[in-house]
Parts: C-alpha cells; structure tokens; sequence
C-alpha cells in the first residue's frame, strides 16, 4: 500500500532515473541484462503504473465477476494458447506433447468453444510450448534481457515470440475494433489477476525485486526450453 | 511405589524413541519428503487457526514440522557463492539466521495461499548408495500447467537434508546468489546482513 501512495512522485523519480541511466549508463551491466539501467527504470515505471491502475482494475474484476465467470474466460483464452502450443510442438518435432495440445483444443471446442475445460477433467495435460521455446530450440541465443511496463519480464527472443503470437491472432481478425480491445482488455486484466498471489510473494521474497524476477524469469525460460532438464548452470565469475 | 510406573513408563517411551531412531535416519529422501509435505499440507488444510489465515500459528507449523528437514548453512552457503569464505564465522551465522527468518517468512505468506491442489510424486531416480539425490514431486492445477516442485537433499548424520528448492524451473538457491551478490558488492557483507536484518525486522505485509 505504502509504496503506492505518492504516485506522481514515485513516476517522477522513475523518469529521472530513465533520463540518468541513459545518459550516463551507470552499472556496469551483466552479459544477460545489457540494458539494465533502461530495464530498471521501466520497472519502476511499471511498479507505479501496476500499482495504481493495472492491480486495482484487476482486484475489482476479482471482486465483481462471478469465478465460475473469469473461470469461463481463463479457459477460453487458454483453448486459444493451447492451439498455438500445439503448433509450437509440431515446430519443434515433438508430435505427442503437439497431439495433447491440439486434442485439447478439439475437446474443448465441446464445451461451449473452450468456456468449460472437458480436456483438463479428462486428464489430457496442458502443454506450455510457445514461440520463444520454439527458438530458443532451434539454437536462436536469448539476447539482452528486456522488461516491459504492462508485459513484464521477456528477451529479445521471447519478445519476438509474444509479437508474432500477437500477430497470429486470432483476436486481431475480429473485423470491429472497440470488441478486438475489449477482448484483448478482458485478456489482460484476466492474467493479473491469475498472478495477484504471485507479485505479493516477489515483494516478500526478494531483497531486489527487480533482480529477483530478472533471474527467476531466465531460469523459468531455460528450464522451459530444456523441457525440464537445463544443462547445469556454469558459476559465474 | 508411586514413582516406579511412572518412571518405567517414562524410560518406555524413551527407549522406544531410541529405538525409532535408527529407522528415521535410514529413511528413503522420497519417502521423507512425501511424509513432511504429506503432513505440512495435511496440516494447512484441516487446522482451523491455519485456515484462518493465523500468520503465528503457520509459522509455527513451518518451525516444527518443516525446518528440520533443512540444511540451512549448506543453503546459505550455495546462495553466497564464494562470497561465503569472505565472510567471518561470526558473520556466516548471522546470515544463516537471517535468511533462515527470510524463508520462513516467504513461505508462510505462500502457505497461506495455497488452495487445494495435488500433490504427486515421482518415483526416485538414485542410486541406493548416492548422497545428493534430486526428489521431484508435482503439483496439479485442474486447467494449468502442472508446476514441478524438485528438492535437493544431502544425507547427513541426522538423516536427508534438503538444501535447495526448484520451483518450476526456478531454484532458490540460485536466484538469491544474484540477490545476495549485488549486496556484497555494493556493500560488502555487512550490507547484505543488513538488508536482510532491515527486511526481516518490517513487519508482514499485512495483506497483499
């Protein structure tokens, strides 16, 4: 709560530690995080904006809709993310994990266009394959780390990923405009509340928040690109 | 007279403590870790002070049935890297301390989260012999992607010690390294101890 309360101060202090940061590059920044300084000041740039507008929308969705509701929405978005797994699987070669994703998506289409997830009560798993993976499969590096004010933590890689999802739709072929954002509105208030838990935990866990979810970010992604099994991490020096 | 029941009694129960010993301190590391989070999330789920959202009493359930499961010096000392022989004795005890208190805090805020889910566990891949195994466990989420929850213990004198924790991919030990290293070299290891001091001395958020 605290931390929110002055906003206009806190965003001002973010711009000059942007302007500051870019004018000199003060840290000496890690191979990983090249740009830090930037990344540091769009995280507090997202702190604020999260913190006074992003979270209170999604506590209030929380709030206000029924759960068998947002449970409704979650699933369709989901249905709609397991058809790109699905297509993330077959890029890779991994036929069975594509099988499951694209099974899903087909069983679901019974319940109600994904509103009800029949797949998941017949226990077919929910794949997690996306562009990112794909690349990073293919051999593509990372690149520089990168942190989004509204997105959050990415790289280069996955970044590129996300857009091309993006891209891809389908929400994007939805010919009327206002229901393509309001789609795309629901979409994102709908992920912060699925992660309200989540951040209260980062503040509680980390002694730097924005360190703390830089390498839990990279670690999660190399795990994902391995499937579960990363080759072990070299110490750094 | 009075006293001799009471006294066989009491050697009984000793004796047999004794005797149950042996057979804690050989128990399989799945065994052990399906037994302590079997009972931890036994506990969170039917204890009404835990249900309440009793921030002491979920301390209290991690102090007594969690914690001596875990190597906390071992822990810190993988978290600081080699920044750990820089630091005193004196200094390496501190900061056990603190990042035990850290923990113990991180985790009873995500204990009081947590919703019925379930656990599996996955059968142990070790040599009989070995003594650093990995034990992965599962957690499902009807619609979600399952999250792997995999321990890394040590066999001590005292039985399996678990000195690591890989949530998803994300191993604790390893994201503090990053943490704890950029205290150090900003501000050598006092500053970490006191970060960690300062932190931990705030109160609990009291809500999210």
């Amino acid at each position: 709560m605290s931390a929110h309360r002055f906003p206009l101060r806190r965003l001002h202090a973010a711009l000059l530690v942007a302007s500051l940061a870019l004018a000199g590059c003060a840290a000496a920044p890690s191979k990983d995080d090249p740009f830090e300084p930037m990344n540091r000041a769009m995280f507090e740039v997202n702190d604020v904006v999260d913190g006074n507008v992003v979270k209170p929308i999604a506590e209030l969705y929380v709030q206000a809709v029924p759960k068998l509701v947002r449970t409704g929405f979650t699933n369709v978005f989901n249905n709609i993310d397991d058809f790109f797994s699905g297509i993330n699987g077959l890029l890779q070669g991994k036929t069975e994990k594509a099988g499951n994703d694209f099974g899903r998506v087909i069983v679901n289409m019974w319940g109600l266009g994904g509103l009800i997830d029949i797949a998941s009560d017949l226990g077919i798993p929910k794949g997690n394959e996306d562009f990112g993976q794909t690349f990073g499969y293919w051999g593509i590096p990372q690149g520089p780390y990168l942190f989004v004010p509204l997105w959050g933590p990415t790289t280069v890689r996955d970044g590129t990923g996300t857009l091309i999802r993006v891209w891809y739709g389908p929400v994007g072929y939805l010919p009327y405009v206002p229901v393509r954002n309001i789609i795309y509105g629901i979409g994102a208030v709908d992920l912060r509340a699925q992660a309200l838990g989540t951040t209260s935990l980062i503040d509680q866990a980390s002694l730097d928040p924005y360190t703390f979810v830089r390498r839990a970010y990279l670690q999660k992604r190399l795990y994902d690109v391995y499937d579960g099994s990363p080759p072990p991490e070299k110490e750094e020096e | 007279m009075m006293v001799f029941p009471k006294l066989l009694r009491a050697s009984a129960v000793f004796v047999l403590a004794i005797a149950a010993l042996p057979s804690l301190a050989q128990e399989a590391p799945d065994v052990m870790v399906k037994r302590v989070a079997g009972d931890v999330l036994q506990t969170v789920r039917t204890d009404p002070k835990v249900q309440a959202g009793d921030q002491q009493r979920i301390r209290e359930v991690i102090e007594t049935k969690l914690l001596p499961h875990f190597d906390f010096e071992r822990m810190t000392a993988l978290a600081m890297g080699r920044n750990w022989a820089k630091a005193t004795p004196e200094q390496q005890k501190v900061l056990v301390d603190q990042f035990r208190t850290l923990l113990v805090r991180t985790y009873s805020g995500a204990l009081s989260q947590y919703r019925d889910q379930t656990m599996e566990y996955k059968p142990l891949r070790a040599d009989p012999a070995a003594t650093d195994v990995i034990v992965r466990t599962e957690v499902i989420r009807s619609g979600q992607v399952p999250v792997q929850i995999d321990y890394s213990l040590t066999k001590t004198a005292a039985g399996w010690k678990a000195y690591d924790v890989i949530v998803g991919g994300v191993s604790l030990v390893t994201n503090y390294r990053d943490e704890f290293n950029e205290q150090i070299k900003s501000g050598g290891v006092d500053g970490l101890i006191k970060t960690l001091t300062d932190k931990n001395s705030k109160g609990v958020p009291a809500k999210s």
